[in-house]
C-alpha cells in the first residue's frame, strides 16, 4: 500500500508542508524534509523548481528562481533524495510543472521516484485528458499517486471525472487565486467547503491555497481531510533559515 | 495532410491545452462557443464592419516596383502597417473584443512585449468601454515608453510583470495568474498564435482576413488568386498565421516563415526557434521552444521586441516538423539593412519584425516571374529609436 494511502487512513488532520527544492540554499532539501517530519508533519510536498510557474503567486515564483539560481535540477534532486528512505517515513509527493518532466522523460521520471521512495506526483498543468490517454499507465506501473486539483469553479460534473480518476486525495484549491494570495476564508470559501464535503466523494481532499496559520488550519479542515501550507512556510524560511522549523510546525498545530 | 487545427487541439504532435484546473472552466467555455459565436451573422457583420471603417480594411496589396527590379522578381507587399495602430495586432483584438462581449466578459487582460498587442487591445476596450489591464514586463516598460503612454491615454491600467526576465514570457505569466484569480468577469485577449487550445487557432483566424484578401487582391492584379510564395516573419506567430492561412493547403504556394537569429543563430543571443527549440510546453500549449537541457525555459535575444519570444505556435510548428513550411532565420543586421533598403526604394519604412522578412531578398534567390508576396505586418514609427541609434542618423 502507498504511504499517501496509509496516512489518509489515520484518524486524524493531515497537516502537508510544499516547500521548493533548492531554496534557501541548495543543499537543503533532506534537513527541511527531516525537520518537519520530526516535528509532526504528515506528508510533504518537494517542489521541483521552474522558470515559468504560471500558478504560483510571487513567494513561490521568487523561491523557484533562487532555487535556480542555487543550482537546482531534476537529476541533482534525485541525487540529494537518493538515501531519504533511510530516515524518512511519511509521504513524499513532487510538485513541479510539466515540462521538467517531459524533458526528463516521464518514464524515466516516475522509475526515478519509485526508487527514491517518491509517492505520488502533483503536476498542475498536466491536464486530466492527456494523463488518462498517454501517462496513467505509467504512473501506476511505477505506484505514483497522481493528484489532481479543483476550484471553486469546477462544475459538479468535473469534480465528479477528477474524482472517478483519482486514487489518493483531491487537492481542492481554497478560492480562485494563484498560491500565496490571500489571509483567511471568508464566507464564500465556506460555502465551498460544504458544498464540496456534499458531494460525498470517493477521495478524501486536501485544502491548499490561503493556508497560513493554525486558524486557518483549522478552518481548512473543519471538513477536509487535510491542508496544504506553502507559501507561509517558504515566507518563514526566508526570514528564519532552516534552524527553526519546529517553531513554524508548531505554530501551526498547536 | 491537415495543417488545420484537429478537434482536440492539436497541429499534428502540437497543441493542446496544457493548463492548471483553475484556467479550464474559461479554457473550456471558450473551447466549446468560439466556433459558435464566430459564425453567427450578428457577429460577422459587427466584425466586418468594423475591420473596413475603423481598422481601414482591405489594408492594399502594393507591387513594389523598385524591390521588384532590384532582385528580379515580383515583390507585393501586404500593406498591414496602414492599419489602425499601424500593425496587423488589431485585427485580432477587434474580434476576440468581440468574443468577449458574447462571452459576457467586462474586464480585458494582455499581454505585451512592445507594446504593439497592447496598444491594440487598449484601443479596442476604449472602443467598446471596458476595462483593460495590460501586463508589461519592466524592462519592455522602460525600452518601450511611447507604447506605454498610449496605452495609458487610451485608459489602460499598465502594470509591470517584476518577476523571471522582465519581459514578454513574463508578461504572459502574469497574464495568465491574473485570470486565475479573476475567473469569472475576465476575457484573456492573447495576442500571438500561442496559448492553449482554441487561442492558437481563433487568433489564427482573425488574423486569416490577411490572405483572404490577398487571394482576391492578387487575382485582380495577376489574374491568380495563389502567388508562388508568401513571406512572412515569425515571433510567436500571429501575422505568419494569418498571411499563411488560406494557403496552407494550396500545394503551388510555397510558405516562408523568417525567424530572428539575433546576433546570429549559433551566437548565444537569438530567437530562431526552429532551429534551437524543442518540444516542451509553454504558456498552455505543446510547441518548439528553447529551453535547458533540465526543461527551464531561456530567454531569447532579438533587436525587434516582437521577435524576441522563446516558443513559436504550435500551427508553425507543424509546418515546420512537416516541411510544408521552409524556415529561415536572419539575424539583426540583415534586418536593419532590408528596413533602411524598403525606406530608400519603396517610401515605407518598416518595422523591424516585418524588416526580417524582407531580409530574405538578399540570400533566397526566386525567379523572375515569381509572385512573392511578402506580409508588411507593421509601420517602423515605433522602431526609430532603433533605427536612430543602429544606424546613427
Amino acid at each position: 500500500m502507498n504511504r499517501i494511502h496509509q496516512k489518509l487512513q489515520e484518524d486524524k488532520k493531515v497537516l502537508s508542508i510544499y516547500f521548493t527544492a533548492g531554496y534557501p540554499s541548495l543543499n537543503d532539501t533532506v534537513k527541511i524534509i527531516q525537520d518537519l517530519e520530526r516535528n509532526g508533519v504528515d506528508m510533504i510536498e518537494i517542489g521541483l523548481p521552474f522558470s515559468d510557474p504560471l500558478a504560483d503567486g510571487p513567494t513561490i515564483q521568487a523561491s523557484s528562481t533562487q532555487a535556480l539560481k542555487n543550482g537546482m535540477t531534476t537529476s541533482l534532486l534525485f541525487k540529494q533524495l537518493k538515501d531519504i528512505r533511510k530516515s524518512v517515513s511519511i509521504p513524499l509527493i513532487l510538485m513541479g510543472y510539466f515540462n521538467p518532466v517531459l524533458q526528463y522523460g516521464v518514464e524515466e521520471f516516475c522509475k526515478k521516484c519509485q526508487e527514491t521512495g517518491i509517492d505520488g506526483l502533483i503536476l498542475p498543468d498536466l491536464p486530466l485528458d492527456v494523463y488518462q490517454e498517454n501517462y496513467e499507465a505509467i504512473f501506476k506501473k511505477y505506484g505514483l499517486v497522481n493528484v489532481f486539483l479543483i476550484t471553486p469553479q469546477t462544475s459538479d460534473a468535473r469534480i465528479h471525472q477528477i474524482d472517478t480518476a483519482s486514487d489518493g486525495f483531491i487537492y481542492m484549491v481554497s478560492s480562485a487565486s494563484v498560491t500565496g494570495s490571500q489571509d483567511g476564508f471568508g464566507n464564500n470559501q465556506e460555502a465551498y467547503f460544504e458544498r464540496i464535503a456534499d458531494m460525498k466523494l470517493k477521495n478524501p481532499q486536501v485544502v491548499g491555497f490561503g493556508i497560513s496559520n493554525s486558524e486557518t488550519f483549522l478552518q481548512a479542515t473543519k471538513q477536509a481531510k487535510g491542508a496544504i501550507i506553502g507559501s507561509a512556510f517558504i515566507k518563514f524560511l526566508t526570514q528564519n533559515g532552516v534552524d527553526k522549523i519546529g517553531d513554524f510546525v508548531k505554530g501551526i498545530r498547536k | 495532410m491537415n495543417y488545420n487545427v484537429d478537434e482536440k487541439g492539436y497541429y499534428g504532435e502540437f497543441g493542446g491545452a496544457f493548463i492548471p484546473e483553475m484556467l479550464y472552466p474559461n479554457v473550456e467555455n471558450l473551447r466549446q462557443q468560439y466556433l459558435k459565436i464566430m459564425a453567427e451573422p450578428s457577429f460577422k457583420k459587427e466584425f466586418n464592419q468594423l475591420l473596413k471603417d475603423y481598422v481601414g480594411r482591405p489594408s492594399p496589396l502594393y507591387f513594389a516596383k523598385r524591390l521588384s527590379e532590384k532582385y528580379n522578381t515580383k515583390v507585393y507587399l501586404k500593406r498591414e502597417d496602414l492599419n489602425h495602430t499601424g500593425a496587423h495586432k488589431v485585427n485580432n483584438t477587434v474580434g476576440q473584443i468581440l468574443m468577449a462581449k458574447r462571452l459576457g466578459k467586462t474586464r480585458i487582460i494582455a499581454e505585451t512585449g512592445a507594446g504593439q498587442h497592447g496598444v491594440a487591445t487598449a484601443t479596442v476596450c476604449a472602443l467598446m468601454g471596458m476595462e483593460c489591464i495590460v501586463y508589461m514586463g519592466e524592462i519592455d516598460i522602460a525600452r518601450q515608453a511611447p507604447n506605454v503612454a498610449r496605452m495609458k491615454m487610451l485608459g489602460a491600467e499598465v502594470r509591470p510583470a517584476l518577476s523571471g526576465s522582465r519581459t514578454l514570457k513574463d508578461a504572459t505569466n502574469e497574464a495568465i495568474r491574473d485570470w486565475i484569480n479573476n475567473p469569472v468577469d475576465t476575457h484573456y485577449i492573447i495576442g500571438s498564435a500561442i496559448g492553449p487550445h482554441p487561442y492558437p487557432d481563433m487568433v489564427t483566424r482573425f488574423q486569416s482576413i490577411i490572405s483572404e484578401e490577398i487571394k482576391w487582391q492578387l487575382k485582380e492584379k495577376e489574374g491568380r488568386e495563389n502567388p508562388d510564395y508568401v513571406v512572412a516573419c515569425i515571433g510567436g506567430g500571429s501575422n505568419a498565421a494569418g498571411t499563411f492561412y488560406h494557403f496552407l493547403h494550396e500545394k503551388e504556394v510555397g510558405i516562408i516563415a523568417v525567424e530572428a537569429a539575433g546576433l546570429g543563430v549559433d551566437s548565444g543571443e537569438s530567437a530562431a526557434t526552429s532551429v534551437l527549440g524543442k518540444i516542451g510546453i509553454i504558456h498552455g500549449c505543446k510547441t518548439l521552444l528553447m529551453q535547458t537541457a533540465d526543461g527551464q525555459i531561456t530567454e531569447p535575444y532579438s533587436i525587434s521586441a516582437g521577435l524576441d519570444y522563446p516558443g513559436v505556435g504550435p500551427m508553425h510548428a507543424h509546418l515546420y516538423r512537416t516541411g510544408r513550411a521552409e524556415f529561415i532565420a536572419v539575424t539583426d543586421d540583415e534586418a536593419m539593412q532590408a528596413g533602411m533598403e524598403l525606406s530608400k526604394l519603396e517610401g515605407i519604412i518598416p518595422a523591424i519584425e516585418s524588416s526580417h522578412a524582407f531580409a530574405i531578398l538578399e540570400t533566397r534567390k526566386f525567379r523572375p516571374e515569381d509572385v512573392v508576396v511578402f506580409n508588411l505586418s507593421g509601420r517602423g514609427d515605433k522602431d526609430l529609436e532603433t533605427y536612430i541609434k543602429y544606424f546613427k542618423l
